[in-house]
């Protein structure tokens, strides 16, 4: 019921050739999905065109089949998406607490807001010890927990994450992907992470999709993809 | 040593005027980025209002409370109108809007009621408290005191208590990671701007009593101190913009009693340059983040 549905998008900057240019994907309801690609493929600009912080030139984003096209940002979040940023987007200047709560805000009324923050803490414990403490004090860790779980307060339907290993040590990556893998699994909650750690995306994946030059040359199960040395050669660097 | 503890307390209230003008400038810049140089004339226009309101109805409060709404309706007119339609990839663009705002405001309310001053008169006396042969704060003075500190907590209490006042903070300091978070964020620089204008009109409004009366320009020095006083304090932070308000209140009345009156506004612009040239960011400078 909330499959997210890509049709003809061409996104680009200035008047400069499109970066996505007649894209068309359709990604499923539940699971995770895998966004690869080099460099300047297109992934940041399509998960920014998906939630509206780029505007599109031409084509439609559906969510769960209602056109989310027109609507703005905060508008598409309120529809049911999430978007986590690469470089993490906490809010430097209010502490983890009023982070979380910020993020709940307009899904939840009082009571229930609290009770899913606290809910975070549980899922992310280094994050209950440190309350108190403002954005800007974070390590590059607990900053990329803080921005998980704060898109997760709110109880998306589809969340998409980009980079989130961007900097950070293998084995905090490892977790991260772990909490994501097991709330997926619990909430059917369907996921779209970008990544260049491709070795690490595919092995938390159900499906991965590779862009090039702003299209899908490759729509897959994690696992063929994984195995598939002349895809990653060609499209992948490695 | 009278002498000392009068100036003092005028000092004090004089500050709190201050200090609250200078807290609407800082919450504007907060929820905009923009420094509103209409702020003044902004303000007067609703004091105006208020005392028309008062002429007609015989209440102080009746006023007041008009003027408030008046000050917060124009804010909110002023954004939604104006400055939401102004480029904001650089400051100036908004500053020039701000400055040809307060043209067309202060010659309208030139052309509609004239350049002089309108006696305005304090809901309470201005005589000075007799404190052991000491004269201390009057009762207005008092009250000004009194609805300054009440404002600006309930200001507090908004800003950091509540789920408007966090979308409110969370707007100013990030907008994009704002609106993926759900938060309306053009309809939080609204409200910013109501609350901002607002709390400017409160502040002319318990000026105008004090000075020769109200006239279209009659919050301009105000604003040019308030101005000093919000850029001491950090531009950013509330907490500066008071301490700040009240410091350069006191300063100045000192500076009135013991030196000159004339000699109050280059005290005010000797603070200024020395926390410049000190503190480039203010008193009270936003903390830095951690990079590592």
């Amino acid at each position: 019921m909330s499959t997210l549905t890509v049709e003809r998008l061409t996104v680009g900057y200035g008047d400069g050739a499109p970066v996505l240019d007649g894209l068309d994907l359709e990604i499923a309801d539940g699971g995770i999905v895998a966004l690869l690609g080099a460099n300047g493929a297109g992934k940041t600009t399509l998960l920014r065109a998906l939630t509206g912080l780029v505007p599109a030139r031409s084509g439609r984003v559906l969510l769960g089949g209602a056109d989310l096209t027109g609507l703005p940002t905060e508008d598409r979040v309120r529809r049911g998406l999430a978007l986590v940023p690469e470089g993490r987007g906490v809010v430097a200047e209010l502490t983890v607490d009023e982070n979380l709560l910020l993020g709940g805000l307009w899904r939840h009324r009082a009571a229930a807001r609290r009770a899913a923050v606290e809910e975070m803490y549980d899922l992310f414990e280094p994050l209950a010890r440190r309350r108190g403490a403002h954005g800007h004090s974070l390590s590059g860790g607990e900053r990329q927990m803080l921005a998980l779980a704060r898109a997760l307060v709110a109880r998306p339907d589809v969340l998409l994450l980009d980079e989130p290993s961007l900097g950070l040590a293998p084995l905090v990556v490892a977790q991260l992907l772990g909490v994501l893998r097991e709330t997926a699994r619990r909430t059917g909650l369907t996921v779209l992470l970008a990544e260049q750690n491709v070795t690490g995306a595919l092995s938390v994946a159900d499906r991965g999709v590779v862009l090039s030059l702003g299209e899908a040359v490759a729509d897959r199960p994690a696992a063929e993809l994984a195995a598939e040395p002349a895809l990653r050669h060609a499209y992948l660097g490695f | 040593m009278d002498r000392l503890v009068f100036l003092l307390s005028s000092g004090l209230a004089r500050g709190a005027v201050l200090a609250l003008f200078a807290l609407s400038l800082v919450i504007v810049w907060r929820a905009a980025r923009v420094v509103n140089f209409a702020q003044a004339a902004m303000a007067i226009a609703a004091v105006y209002v208020a005392f028309a309101i008062t002429a007609a109805s015989g209440s102080y409060w009746l006023g007041l409370i008009g003027g408030l709404a008046t000050g917060a309706l124009l804010g909110a007119a002023v954004e939604a109108g104006l400055m939401r339609r102004v480029p904001h990839t650089t400051p100036l663009p908004g500053m020039i809007v701000a400055i040809g705002l307060v043209m067309i405001l202060q010659s309208g309310l030139s052309i509609a009621f004239g350049p002089q001053h309108r006696t305005m008169r304090p809901p309470f006396s201005e005589r000075p408290f007799d404190l052991g042969g000491v004269p201390v704060l009057s009762p207005y003075e008092l009250f000004v005191l009194v609805v300054a500190a009440l404002v600006m907590g309930g200001l507090a209490l908004l800003f950091n208590r509540t789920s408007l006042g966090l979308q409110l903070r969370a707007s100013a300091f990030a907008p994009e990671t704002s609106r993926l978070l759900g938060v309306r964020v053009p309809r939080m620089v609204t409200v910013g701007w109501m609350l901002s204008v607002a709390t400017a009109a409160l502040a002319a409004l318990l000026l105008v009593p004090t000075e020769l009366g109200l006239n279209p320009f009659a919050a301009d020095l105000l604003f040019v101190n308030a101005f000093a006083v919000a850029v001491i304090g950090g531009l950013d932070s509330p907490a500066g913009a008071l301490a700040a308000g009240i410091g350069v209140g006191i300063l100045s009345s000192l500076v009135t009693g013991y030196v000159s009156a004339s000699a109050a506004p280059l005290a005010v612009l000797a603070v200024l340059t020395a926390v410049l040239l000190l503190r480039p960011g203010g008193l009270v400078a936003a903390g830095k983040a951690r990079s590592a």
